[in-house]
């Protein structure tokens, strides 16, 4: 590796750059599989009908896969020395540190946690449904999967419903944060845009765990 | 201390350490006699003034221009660097701000690249090593050059002024919740940055001074803010994101060998 690639790596800027960039995709990730999972409101055929027509696309499926999981192991694994190097960074700890109120915020002081709950949420997830029962069923002929039932049968206990709201809320604080924060890490911060990008990080934050969070409380209330 | 006014109490819990391996603890005092008009350290030069005349050793803490321009100054006073008053260091914190009989925790700034050297100062030459990395420009010997040679549009030569404003003192450091000293060396990059006289070793600077922090063991900058909240000068965020594009550009434009290879 020549130097600039390896110094590029290794450097904190550099590494940030690269959080900043795997979390940019993993957001436009959630978007899609947003969008998709909305046809969980509109009819277990529909939603079934969507999961087979992905799950038919062949190779494309596993490179979108391996590029999900890249990203994730990326951007978790540079998150994590990042913070180990931030905790040790102070050497002694404040015996009394307060907040100035016109910095760290909430979501910002706890990214580190909120990641973590979704590292957790992410592996129970694919294990609870990509991994989980297999059920068939046949739509106008043609036999498929019936993740439906799945899905619909998960969200009928109320422990697991409320589990995927509070991840779905760890979701939203940490993409609140890790939005906008992209952008100034790439370097761009303008007097204009930057307030504006901001809000644009919360109502991402708002419309994608707030989406994810209804499709949990409607199946749970619509019942198997 | 005849004066009438001098008549606020502060009862102070402050950070004592003999040395730098020695064991530190806090110790409480009790400061009587205090007027509202003065500055924080003024209020610790009366105690100093206690301690001596009772035998006992003062408290070192660094202090020198007490006009808030030589960036001296570094207590951390109630958990918030400089006290946390807006856009002011130690030295122009008033004891008015204080009520009579407050308690007030004071302590030195805290970073692994700040080590302790007595009581409240810390060793904060981890900055000068940053600036030597890069933080200079190459100037021509000989007459000076003419005034208006360079031509600086005056909203450029303002930003540079708001990065140059930095005194050095590292309440960024001390109150980033990472320890990191990026709104430091944004500011120093972002000065030089903007400026034709910069120009020449941009990329190299910005490579090597970023190269020198992260040796330093600074934490990394996560965008809290928490700096540009507490810095004496108000040195914004932009300036962090600046350094971040002029890192990138120079990670991705520059390469040594094309220019000579100066070794750099």
């Amino acid at each position: 590796m020549s130097s600039a690639v390896s110094r590029y790596f290794t450097s904190s800027i550099g590494r940030k750059q690269l959080i900043a960039l795997t979390g940019l995709g993993l957001c436009g990730f959630l978007v899609a599989h947003l969008l998709g999972n909305f046809t969980l409101f509109i009819s277990s055929d529909a939603f079934n009908l969507y999961a087979h027509k992905l799950m038919s696309l062949g190779p494309l499926v596993y490179v979108a896969e391996a590029g999900l999981a890249g990203m994730f192991a990326l951007h978790l694994g540079l998150a994590i020395k990042m913070t180990i190097e931030n905790k040790t960074a102070r050497g002694q700890k404040y015996y009394m540190k307060t907040r100035t109120g016109r910095g760290e915020t909430l979501m910002s002081a706890t990214m580190p946690y909120t990641g973590l709950i979704l590292f957790v949420f992410l592996v129970l997830h694919i294990l609870q449904f990509k991994f989980g029962p297999v059920y068939n069923t046949e739509i106008d002929g043609v036999f498929m999967r019936d993740l439906y039932r799945t899905v619909v049968e998960y969200f009928q206990s109320p422990l697991n419903t409320a589990w995927y709201v509070i991840a779905m809320s760890a979701a939203a604080m940490h993409t609140a944060h890790g939005f906008q924060s992209a952008f100034q890490t790439f370097g761009f911060n303008h007097g204009t845009w930057t307030p504006k990008l901001k809000l644009l990080g919360i109502a991402y934050a708002v419309f994608v765990a707030g989406g994810f969070a209804a499709i949990s409380i409607f199946l749970h209330v619509k019942g198997a | 201390m005849s004066d009438a006014t001098a008549n606020m109490t502060i009862y102070l819990k402050v950070w004592r350490q003999a040395s730098a391996t020695a064991e530190g603890k806090f110790v409480d005092y009790k400061v009587d006699h205090v007027s509202p008009d003065m500055s924080f350290l003024e209020m610790f030069d009366v105690l100093n003034d206690q301690l001596v005349k009772k035998g006992e050793s003062p408290i070192a803490f660094d202090h020198d221009c007490r006009e808030g321009i030589c960036g001296m100054c570094s207590m951390m006073i109630n958990g918030k660097a400089h006290g946390g008053q807006k856009g002011t260091t130690t030295c122009q914190l008033h004891m008015r701000k204080f009520k009579s009989g407050d308690a007030i925790v004071v302590e030195p700034w805290r970073a692994k690249a700040f080590p302790l050297i007595k009581d409240l100062v810390v060793d904060r030459s981890a900055f000068d090593k940053i600036i030597q990395a890069g933080g200079f420009i190459s100037a021509q010997t000989g007459n000076a050059p003419d005034a208006n040679a360079n031509l600086i549009p005056k909203t450029v030569a303002d930003e540079a002024m708001d990065a140059a404003a930095c005194i050095g003192c590292g309440a960024c450091v001390a109150s980033c919740p990472n320890g990191s000293a990026m709104l430091f060396m944004g500011a120093k990059i972002s000065q030089l940055a903007l400026l034709p006289q910069g120009q020449p070793e941009a990329p190299r600077r910005a490579l090597n001074m970023v190269k020198s922090h992260d040796e330093l063991l600074f934490g990394n900058c996560t965008n809290h803010a928490e700096c540009e909240a507490t810095c004496p000068k108000e040195i914004g965020l932009e300036h962090i994101a600046r350094m971040n594009r002029e890192y990138t550009k120079a990670t991705f434009t520059y390469h040594e060998k094309a220019r000579g290879g100066d070794g750099a």
